[in-house]
């Protein structure tokens, strides 16, 4: 069977690498909201705490011979008690300032980690084997589905709605949605805005560190891999609208789905099609397809 | 301590002295006195920019940087975080009402969180503003202005605050909706709650405080009782340009 000329199963093949990129783009850019509605930090960080985080499955691997689900438990406690740290030391510093001087701390955070990374593994990348549940691939009849591409799927698009439920639907949220707006006032209604803040941080490094050990069996696990996709991601961020919760997790994965489409149908510019829909987007819609027009 | 201070009257809820504050590097109070005892409704009159809702805000170290005494039933809290004063018991409602728009009705009221035991139930709060009950699930910013004041001050009564600052809750409402916010503050003070309330409606605040203070470039510069209201009227003509 074909469609438009292209065989079907390489289409399907195409979307399902699509979906999987664009999980990854949503966790991240979910954190990324995370942070800037409740901080107004735009966190340039947060692709190292990704390629953190498949670090950390990495080394747990070589050096402790932990496992995969010991490290996807393990790793968002660990990297994000280290933002956690970061925010206490050094981020807290710049909330007064202009949103410029949070991006160029984070940015310099995140050029310091990755030199440290680089300096310790080098840059080649460490191959990271796919756990023995999820090896094989399962036929659908009219695909050949790989099951551990299906639970990065699955188990991101689950993260991805319960966070959203947590904020939009919970006691927890309300504080958060409110601290967004508001933060001096729910700090003199006797709210620690303070901790909050710091645990928000946390929070969403936590979610990158998680999406890189999803992708740790998927790509080679390089000091290189936050700087490779964090672009992308921000692009993902500044189409959906900065701050919007569910804006930053829909974007994501229909941003995968369409860079997959263009693979099949145009691949040279399957590299530069998001950021032509984000020029669209700034252009008609400057606040984001899902942003608030302030 | 505090406890026994809370059901002492002689301690006053709410002491402030040598009071200077400043936003960045604007100079703002210069000095303020007050003293507010328990159960007592207590008004702030003075022209705009006379710094009534810096003292407000200054109370619960919302300014910029703040130095003299600040005390609340008898502790100290100069030092003090906004949100250690918070849990002191003091109920916070700022002149712009500071609802959230990304909150219903509801959620704005639950949002406060108890500070002390001893607060209205909702059930209680409903029963004294229903038309928060009609709209419990609308988008909070979407509640007309009386409905969003309603809200503003109901949502600190939840909280078992005793200290309520009130700034300007009679502001740009209608007659009809400024006599039910009267009846409420005539309620809230037979219940025992301790108010001060920022106001520029010289009508809705006279009547309703048992002490006034009149503030002018950042200092207070007149105190009376609402007894001595009559024989005062001329230096409030004067202060208040009213």
């Amino acid at each position: 069977m074909e469609i438009f000329g292209i065989p079907l199963q390489a289409m399907l093949g195409q979307l399902l690498l699509g979906l999987v990129n664009g999980s990854f783009y949503a966790m991240l850019s979910l954190g990324l909201a995370v942070i800037f509605g409740l901080l107004n930090i735009i966190n340039f960080s947060h692709g190292a705490m990704y390629m953190m985080g498949a670090y950390l499955a990495w080394m747990m691997m070589e050096y402790l011979g932990l496992g995969y689900w010991w490290s996807l438990a393990a790793a968002p406690i660990v990297v994000g008690a280290f933002g956690v740290l970061i925010e206490r030391v050094l981020i807290r510093h710049v909330y007064k300032l202009d949103h410029l001087y949070g991006l160029l701390l984070t940015f310099g955070l995140a050029l310091v980690i990755e030199g440290v990374y680089r300096d310790c593994f080098g840059v080649s990348g460490q191959p990271y084997g796919v756990p023995e549940a999820l090896r094989g691939a399962t036929n659908l009849g009219f695909m050949i589905l790989p099951n551990y591409r299906a639970w990065v799927v699955v188990a991101s698009l689950l993260v991805c709605f319960l966070t959203w439920f947590v904020i939009e639907r919970t006691r927890i949220g309300s504080y958060l949605r409110a601290g967004t707006e508001n933060p001096r006032l729910m700090q003199a209604f006797g709210v620690n805005v303070p901790r909050m803040v710091m645990l928000t941080y946390g929070f969403g490094v936590a979610l990158a560190a998680m999406a890189g050990v999803l992708a740790a069996p998927i790509i080679q696990v390089s000091p290189l891999m936050g700087s490779n996709v964090i672009i992308v991601v921000f692009a993902v961020v500044v189409i959906g609208g900065m701050g919007s919760i569910l804006g930053s997790i829909l974007t994501g994965l229909a941003l995968g789905l369409i860079e997959g489409l263009t693979r099949v149908f145009y691949p040279e510019a399957s590299a530069t099609v998001v950021f032509v829909i984000m020029a669209l987007v700034l252009l008609l819609r400057p606040a984001g397809l899902f942003g608030r027009e302030s | 301590m505090a406890e026994e201070h809370m059901r002492d009257a002689r301690v006053p809820a709410l002491a402030i002295s040598g009071l200077q504050a400043w936003y960045g590097e604007s100079h703002i109070l210069h000095g303020v006195d007050l003293e507010v005892r328990p159960g007592e409704v207590v008004s702030l009159l003075g022209r705009n920019g006379a710094g009534r809702t810096t003292t407000l805000r200054a109370i619960l170290g919302l300014v910029g940087k703040r130095t003299g005494s600040v005390k609340i039933d008898g502790v100290e809290v100069i030092d003090a975080p906004p949100h250690h004063i918070a849990r002191l018991g003091v109920g916070y409602c700022p002149e712009e009402r500071g609802i959230f728009a990304s909150l219903s009705c509801e959620e704005n009221l639950l949002l406060p969180p108890v500070v002390k035991p001893g607060g209205m139930s909702l059930a209680d709060i409903y029963a004294m503003f229903p038309n928060l009950e009609e709209r419990r699930s609308s988008q909070g910013t979407r509640l007309s202005g009386g409905e969003q004041q309603m809200l503003a001050v109901a949502r600190i009564l939840r909280t078992g605050a005793r200290l309520l600052l009130l700034d300007e809750i009679s502001e740009g409402l209608a007659p009809v909706i400024v006599q039910a916010l009267d009846r409420m503050i005539r309620r809230l003070k037979a219940l025992g709650y301790t108010i001060v309330m920022v106001e520029q409606n010289f009508r809705f605040a006279a009547p309703l405080a048992d002490r006034l203070y009149v503030m002018e470039h950042g200092c207070v510069v007149e105190q009376f009782a609402a007894a001595e209201l009559a024989a005062k009227m001329d230096r409030l003509h004067e202060y208040l340009g009213v």
